[in-house]
């Protein structure tokens, strides 16, 4: 889960990052109010968006009073950045800054460990200067067993070219940038950027987080972080029910177990689209390993209640699962939604129990059901229905 | 030979009391593996009964089962929050290989036990992972094993179900041994590890290769390929058709920006000299005409 700027903002102000006042607003009424509470000087309206380039774009901007900084929000609010409408804004004192630099800790999924980056340069893209300047880019591993203290971050201002005055300031920071990597059980901590003020302090100016899911076990507060608005409905009651569900553009809805085969079956379903004027699927969705009918009718619910749905390829390769539960399930919950079931369903079932699994959708009979014995033929009946229902 | 795993392999439950980890026990025993004890340090000294008339001892840590059955294998079915402290305790015994079933595992927590394996030697598949077979021998996980059989094909996977698919798709050439490598963003076994046993498998004639979108596992393995495989690779890719950001399923499973894509790793792999199939059966058929 990745968070806003202003929630990263507050995590690092938890573990004692420092970070500049600032406040999130959802209205230009808020944005002003913000900024009077912020003392009334000088301040920075700053969309919040989970994407890059938002200044580029326009969703940053200096006020120099409240009036100017609800006119900012005004002119913000509702912007869209790159596919991501702006909800909120943080209000954030403004800073007299004096020097830019990049820090960020992630995993390295090659390496099987973390990976510190650090700059001395900060201001531009860091793919920018990873590209142009790599060698101002320090890349130091940091060993999981035993992370970041003030010695390895001793060593990775130094790697960065630091001046050796700053060396000590800089590495208290990193430390503890650390803490909210590991405490919080986050997979990605970036600060770009990090800035030296003219009073000399060293401040996380613009922050991103990304936090672990599998984690959340451990992290009551993290749920609350969630932003629940944003998510797309379909998407939100998918969760609900516990299910692996992601929307897309096309047209077929997909129900698979495993999260590899439902990803092989979207890739299937546009392929046998592209004969029929490029149709392709509508969501990914995963009912699991082992899934009970209840889990298969609830996918079938989510799924048949998508107005861009024309056809539903139901996908299963039973290991765990029984084709027998699928297809209760699917009988169960086209008995259940009655009238409202109006979309073709074209059912490949193989694996565990499969002879009686297509026993019961032949002996159910279902008007709107076919049966396909392979996947590849079974995607191109799906593409080819959802076609001539478009 | 197979890799990994043989009929001799002789296999402990971590979990087995559980009920997942009972269910799956069950049906490793029923397809020939020798399951030689479960560990549960609050059931220590009872038994538990299978159905066949199979009786399985319950030890109450790994290192008394391996002192009293000599057993080489672990498999997990731990819950996540309890995962990191039960393979370090397989770790601390010594354990030679240890198969991480579990879903849901924090990478920190995965990040951590890897590097403490990898320091003592023990050789970790997972997590959140089917596990291995070696079709015929043995089976540590949760495959099933009844849609294949043994041959000459060296399987290596990150998906579950699509490696069951390969599995039946081509069951009459049938398999040396399948490996589900797992889904997370950090697994113990790679790719890399997978093809260079199956190189040196005497049993083994081909591989296929199924990856997925996010990290850049696929193309390591496609520069590993290059350099040191001479049996002939078909490769398979999933994730053409996922958006960039989104997690499809498996925690690993997200393109980044331009990173981790499904045409990244194919163009790879064929520039490797892999064949690789649109589908999950043109793959099958690919290695049918190899080794038809």
């Amino acid at each position: 889960m990745d968070l806003y700027e202003y929630q990263a903002r507050d995590v690092f102000e938890k573990h004692g990052v420092p970070v500049l006042p600032g406040i999130v607003a959802s209205t230009p009424d808020e944005a002003k109010a913000a900024a009077e509470q912020l003392g009334g000087g000088v301040v920075v309206v700053k969309a919040q968006v989970k994407t890059g380039g938002r200044g580029k774009a326009g969703g940053v901007k200096l006020a120099r009073s409240p009036e100017e900084a609800e006119a900012a929000a005004q002119a913000i609010l509702g912007m869209d950045i790159k596919g991501h409408t702006v909800h909120k804004v943080m209000v954030a004192a403004g800073a007299a800054i004096a020097e830019e630099f990049y820090f960020s800790v992630l995993l390295d999924r090659a390496e099987r460990r973390y990976l510190a980056m650090c700059s001395y340069e900060g201001g531009m893209e860091i793919e920018e200067l990873a590209v142009e300047r790599p060698e101002a880019l320090a890349k130091v591993a940091i060993d999981p067993l035993e992370g970041i203290d003030k010695a390895k971050a001793m060593e990775i201002v130094a790697a960065a070219s630091f001046p050796q005055e700053l060396h000590s300031k800089v590495a208290d920071v990193i430390v503890r940038l650390w803490h909210v990597y590991k405490n919080e059980d986050a997979t990605l901590v970036e600060v770009n950027p990090l800035v030296r003020t003219e009073d000399d302090e060293i401040i996380a100016l613009d922050g991103k987080v990304t936090l672990d899911e599998n984690a959340e076990f451990r992290h009551e507060d993290h749920a609350a972080l969630e932003d629940k608005a944003a998510a797309d409905p379909l998407e939100a009651k998918a969760k609900h029910m516990n299910l692996n569900y992601v929307k897309l553009d096309g047209s077929v809805g997909i129900i698979g177990n495993g999260a590899g085969l439902v990803m092989s079956t979207l890739d299937v379903v546009a392929y046998a689209g592209e004969q029929f004027g490029g149709v392709k699927p509508a969501n990914f969705l995963d009912i699991g390993g082992g899934a009970s009918a209840e889990v298969m009718a609830n996918g079938l619910d989510v799924i048949l209640h998508d107005p861009q749905v024309k056809s539903v390829f139901v996908n299963v390769f039973g290991g765990i699962t029984s084709c027998v539960a699928v297809a209760d399930g699917i009988v169960g919950a086209l008995q259940t939604l009655g009238d409202e079931a109006s979309k073709p369903l074209v059912v490949r079932l193989d694996g565990n129990a499969v002879e009686e699994g297509r026993a019961i959708l032949a002996a159910a009979n279902h008007p709107l059901v076919t049966i396909e014995e392979t996947m590849d033929g079974a995607a191109a009946k799906a593409a080819e229905l959802a076609a001539a229902a478009a | 030979m197979a890799i990994f795993l043989t009929k001799d392999s002789k296999v402990i439950v971590q979990g087995m009391t559980g009920s997942e980890g009972m269910k799956h026990t069950q049906r490793m025993l029923a397809s020939g593996t020798q399951i030689v004890g479960g560990v549960n340090p609050r059931k220590a000294g009872t038994e538990v009964e299978f159905p066949g008339d199979v009786t399985v001892p319950v030890f109450g840590s790994v290192a008394e089962a391996m002192a009293e059955t000599g057993a080489d294998v672990s498999v997990l079915f731990v819950p996540p929050a309890f995962t990191k402290s039960a393979v370090i305790e397989a770790v601390d015994a010594g354990m030679p290989l240890a198969v991480i079933i579990t879903e849901g595992v924090p990478v920190a927590d995965t990040a951590e036990f890897f590097a403490y394996a990898q320091s003592k030697g023990t050789r970790l598949i997972g997590p959140n992972c089917p596990g291995l077979i070696t079709p015929g021998q043995s089976n540590v996980g949760i495959t099933p094993a009844t849609i294949t059989g043994p041959g000459k094909i060296g399987l290596v996977s990150k998906s579950g179900t699509l490696t069951y698919q390969m599995l039946f798709e081509l069951r009459e050439i049938g398999f040396s041994t399948a490996v589900g490598i797992g889904g997370d963003p950090i697994v113990g076994t790679t790719h890399i590890d997978c093809l260079e046993a199956f190189e040196n498998d005497p049993d083994t004639a081909a591989i296929v290769m199924i990856g997925e979108i996010g990290g850049d596992a696929e193309e390591r393995a496609a520069a590993y390929i290059k350099e040191h495989v001479t049996k002939p690779v078909v490769g398979y890719v999933a994730g053409f058709e996922a958006p960039e950001g989104k997690t499809m399923g498996h925690a690993g499973a997200i393109v980044s920006g331009s990173a981790g894509t499904a045409q990244a790793k194919k163009e790879a792999l064929e520039a490797a000299g892999v064949k690789v199939g649109k589908t999950p059966s043109e793959t099958a058929q690919l290695m049918r005409d190899i080794l038809g």
